[in-house]
């Protein structure tokens, strides 16, 4: 087991989205913040800071978490995506384009959270309900929209790549 | 219908009325926004953080602060005897001698009150620091209840002003003691409205830098107005407003009017910066949020109507208390005055009697929150409404239906001075009905009555407010003291259009955005005064108080934007046609007054054929100043400063039109009350607006959607707590409960549209009417639910589950005597 002395800077290597990436920070350091000010992933937002709000979720090693309640250090070695990973040559991604449609934000601050969240949900959960969507969605915190526009665009993009038979999965 | 909505318009179609996708999207899709805490700082920036005070009411004997100005980062420690030095308090829009600094000097007045400010390298380290901090504090007796608090005997927060009622107005309009000596009934509701919050999920940025010279301060932060507030900072620093610069970056997380208490903090990091030698940033975190920044309004309300066997009101006498808090400030006590002139809500009411009462207490000082004003008079006035119906057996419908200003009478001078400028009322409510399908509703109420549960309907109609008028405040003052004072009016919009050297359209506005979709809004609204397509048109919304058009009513609430900003943005497109009529009248060979703009081309209605492209006809105003018609001044740009003709400042019988512009909402919720449990499940809601004409149809609905969702939380879940001793008990997002989407059902949305005589675009405001409707409409339809005998005055939001089982086991007592 890795021991972390405090006050020390330590080494902290991630794949982020796709790319080797590394950085220094205190053992201490919050995850959210070292992607954000060590690496400068700014896409990923802080809300709470204790949880609860969820735009600070990111996929790490496959799972959505909340990156405000894990230390940097423990994310050394992992891979870790991000709203910045989504969109391939620019373009945005099915379900980033759904959002779109679907006037799913006006803020934007909870989107990317929402995003990852509904990236992992649905590459677990091809043919969600509407009550299951909601479900994983009360783990976000959206104070403009009122949820609908989000419910309906991760719906349809669910539906969207059932017809296309799933190649999309993201 | 959608992929239509993006396509180019007809020749004759426009742009505005589409439910256009927005232009801000892809960027924040991408997670590549720039939000306050994601913009660049100079090198060398220090963090700060905010010491604040764990007690409501105490004397600080002594702060010593040298323990952690040892610690390892840490640069400087700004307490009280900083800011005395450097700044003065606050000014107050009552007169009261009350002082109130960005940072507490002496004595702390709420928990979360601003304590010290610790700068120091990075914001571990000065959080770190915080704890350090030796602070001594004599705990003083806290005043919570606003009633007790209004007591004579209460403890008292500002010595110098000797009673915590720091304002008591009364006034009359008509003659309503005559209508209550008259009246067949009277009717009366006691209510409490509670302290809640929009909550962000941004919490506030500031990045403050002294600058050197006398030059003043320069500050990024998502500050989102109301720019008169630029003059009550300037003036604490001591500065000529103009140094001090205030930016904002292109995107907010939200502010929902919450945003505007930033301005305190603004000025405590001006003077942090000037203390550390270096630009602070400040982040605030969403403990700070929650506590210290602001809240709405809390108000105790006596309400009383005088009213005739069928329901016909013939007056009102209001009896309103607000509790603003530990401190007075700005824009407060607009919570109240805001509401004034449209006191009589959407009825054809001529007399009134109000008293107003603003006391403090050992609470967070309260400020804009969405609905502003708006949330407190309604959960009165419909709650009342609804009372009508019950204690004379009448149809509420057809209270309202009685009791509406009548379709043809607009625009409507009500009592108080608001001039309702458009609507119909009436057709509205019968739309609403059809939308809700309210004859199915009540047959599911009576089968679900008849199987013993408990299933009510709920009303509520609502009149708008949007556009406010600046000088609505000083209604708080005599009218002697007013005239004193000199006269303040008028809601000054401002839009700058230009055209560049290649033809390109860039437009600047002065609104502030905060995720509403401003951008697309004025691109659809300037593509069609220029014969454009939106995606031409370049629209800047971030802020900068050098460089931007701006008056004292810029920023982001109020919902002025439609009315106001879009307005003023389509008159200096306007403008720019004219301009450019002018300079290609010559060569297309016709009269200005015959050029046509379409699809990006200009030509003589008599020649289509022989068309100017856009930019052509636009470069020569910077390529060919020689070729220009005499007397054309060279380059393209036009700023057009617009303020709405209709508002006045308050007249000698403190009549005062408060806003430009009045919509209306009527709003049904059927919904059920499980016994066992408590809880809410809304069967039905449907909510019909006429908010005047649409800008974007998706952007309107986003904001129906948002605030009917913002009005739930406040109906059922949101309230700030605090405990008897003034400690506070909503510090976190597992405290302070908010709407998931497992609360949230699908509202049905319906439209009129009765443009406004008093705008440029015939629009009006959309964004807060939920928020006023909807906590009222709920409340409605649980008392509905829970039948008559209900205490009228146990209605008290929010409506928790704990506090609906007690009036469930409280009706079942009643039934079973």
């Amino acid at each position: 087991m890795r021991r972390y002395s405090r006050g020390e800077q330590h080494r902290v290597e991630v794949v982020l989205d796709g790319r080797s990436r590394e950085g220094r920070c205190e053992s201490r350091m919050l995850l959210s913040d070292f992607l954000r000010h060590v690496l400068g992933a700014t896409g990923v937002h802080v809300g709470c800071e204790h949880g609860v709000c969820g735009a600070c979720t990111v996929i790490v090693d496959g799972v959505a978490q909340r990156s405000c309640l894990a230390l940097a250090v423990a994310a050394d070695g992992r891979d870790v995506r991000t709203v910045h990973g989504l969109a391939r040559d620019d373009v945005l991604s099915d379900l980033q384009q759904a959002f779109r449609r679907h006037h799913a934000l006006q803020c934007g601050f909870c989107t990317p959270g929402i995003l990852m969240s509904a990236t992992d949900f649905l590459a677990r959960n091809p043919a969600p309900t509407e009550q299951a969507v909601r479900e994983m969605l009360s783990g976000h915190l959206c104070r403009c929209t009122g949820y609908t526009g989000i419910v309906a665009a991760i719906l349809d993009v669910a539906a969207l790549r059932r017809e296309r038979g799933g190649t999309q999965a993201a | 219908m959608k992929d239509d909505a993006q396509a180019r318009p007809a020749s004759q179609g426009t742009w505005v009325g589409r439910p256009l996708e927005r232009f801000e999207d892809e960027a924040l899709l991408a997670g590549r926004g720039c939000y306050a805490d994601d913009a660049p700082v100079r090198p060398g920036t220090l963090a700060a953080a905010v010491l604040r005070s764990p007690y409501a009411h105490a004397q600080i004997s002594r702060i010593d602060a040298a323990r952690a100005l040892a610690m390892p980062g840490v640069r400087a420690v700004v307490t009280g005897a900083d800011v005395e030095a450097w700044t003065s308090p606050f000014i107050v829009s009552v007169k009261q001698p009350m002082r109130h600094w960005c940072l507490a000097v002496d004595r702390v007045r709420y928990a979360g009150e601003p304590v010290a400010v610790v700068v120091a390298e990075d914001r571990y380290l000065a959080e770190d620091a915080l704890e350090a901090i030796e602070v001594d504090y004599d705990e003083l007796p806290p005043v919570i209840d606003p009633v007790a608090a209004a007591q004579p005997d209460a403890s008292i927060l500002h010595a110098d002003v000797g009673s915590n009622v720091v304002s008591d107005r009364s006034y009359r309009y008509g003659d309503p003691d005559a209508a209550f000596a008259e009246a067949a009934h009277r009717v009366r509701i006691d209510v409490r409205y509670p302290r809640n919050s929009g909550t962000p999920i941004e919490c506030g940025v500031v990045v403050a830098e002294h600058l050197p010279g006398g030059a003043g301060y320069d500050v990024l932060s998502n500050f989102m107005g109301p720019m008169s507030l630029a003059a009550v900072m300037s003036l604490a620093l001591r500065i000529p407003a103009a140094r001090l610069r205030l930016r904002a970056p292109r995107h907010a997380g939200g502010s929902f009017g919450v945003k505007q208490a930033l301005f305190p903090m603004i000025v405590a990091m001006c003077v942090a910066s000037r203390k550390a030698g270096a630009p602070v940033k400040w982040v605030e975190d969403r403990l700070e949020h929650l506590v210290g920044a602001t809240s709405a309004t809390g108000r105790v309300t006596t309400l009383e109507a005088a009213v005739g066997d069928d329901g016909r009101i013939t007056a009102l006498a209001w009896d309103q208390l607000d509790d603003c808090g530990a401190y007075l400030r700005a824009p407060e006590p607009a919570t109240f005055y805001r509401m004034h002139g449209c006191l009589t809500g959407a009825y054809a009411i001529a007399r009134l009697r109000v008293r107003n009462r603003v006391v403090l207490t050992n609470k967070t000082p309260a400020g804009l929150v969405r609905g502003f004003g708006g949330p407190q008079v309604y959960f009165a006035l419909e709650r009342l409404v609804q009372r009508i119906a019950v204690e004379l057996g009448l149809d509420p419908l057809d209270v309202f239906r009685r009791n509406f200003v009548p379709s043809g009478a607009f625009p409507y001078r009500a009592p108080a001075g608001a001039l309702l400028d458009s609507g119909d009322y009436a057709a509205v409510l019968e739309r609403a009905l059809a939308s809700a399908g309210v004859d199915d509703l009540r047959a599911r109420r009576s089968a679900a009555r008849s199987a013993g549960r408990l299933y009510g309907i709920g009303f509520a109609a609502i009149v708008e407010p949007s556009i406010s008028n600046m000088g609505y405040i000083t209604a708080v003052l005599t009218p002697e003291a007013r005239a004193k004072a000199g006269p303040k009016n008028g809601a000054i919009a401002a839009a700058t259009v230009a055209v560049d050297l290649l033809g390109g359209v860039t437009v600047g506005v002065d609104s502030l955005p905060q995720g509403q979709g401003h951008a697309t809004t004025i691109a659809q609204v300037v593509a069609d005064a220029l014969g454009l397509a939106p995606q031409d048109i370049t629209v800047d919304v971030e802020f900068d108080s050098r460089k931007d058009g701006w008056s004292v009513a810029a920023g982001n609430y109020s919902s002025r934007f439609a009315g106001a900003t879009a307005g003023a943005a389509h008159l200096a497109a306007l403008r720019v046609r004219e301009r450019l009529a002018r300079i290609a009248a010559g060569a297309l060979g016709c009269a200005p007054a015959d050029v046509v703009f379409e699809r990006g081309k200009l030509f003589a209605r008599s020649n289509p054929g022989g068309a100017l492209s856009f930019a052509r006809a636009a470069g020569n105003a910077h390529w060919a100043p020689a070729l220009l018609p005499e007397g054309e001044m060279p380059g393209l740009r036009e700023t057009v400063f617009w303020t709405p003709d209709v508002l006045a400042a308050p007249d000698g019988h403190d009549r005062v039109n408060t806003s430009a512009t009045y919509g209306f909402a009527f709003d049904v919720c059927a919904l059920e009350i499980d016994r066992a449990t408590g809880s809410v499940h809304i069967d039905r809601y449907a909510t019909t607006h006429d908010a005047g004409r649409i800008l974007n149809p998706a952007l309107a609905d986003g904001q129906v959607r948002g605030g009917f969702a913002q009005g739930l939380g406040a109906a059922l879940m949101e309230e700030f707590v605090y405990a008897p001793d003034g400690s506070f008990r909503s510090g976190s997002f597992a405290d302070y409960l908010v709407p998931t989407a497992m609360e949230v059902p699908e509202p049905a949305i319906a439209h009129l549209e009765t443009p406004s005589p008093f705008t440029p675009l015939g629009a009006k405001g959309i964004g807060e009417a939920n928020n006023m409707s909807t906590p009222v409409c709920i409340a409605n339809a649980i008392a509905d639910a829970l039948g008559a005998g209900v205490d009228p005055a146990a209605i008290e939001l929010p409506m928790t589950p704990s506090k609906i089982l007690a009036l469930v086991a409280a009706t079942e007592r009643m039934v079973s005597r």
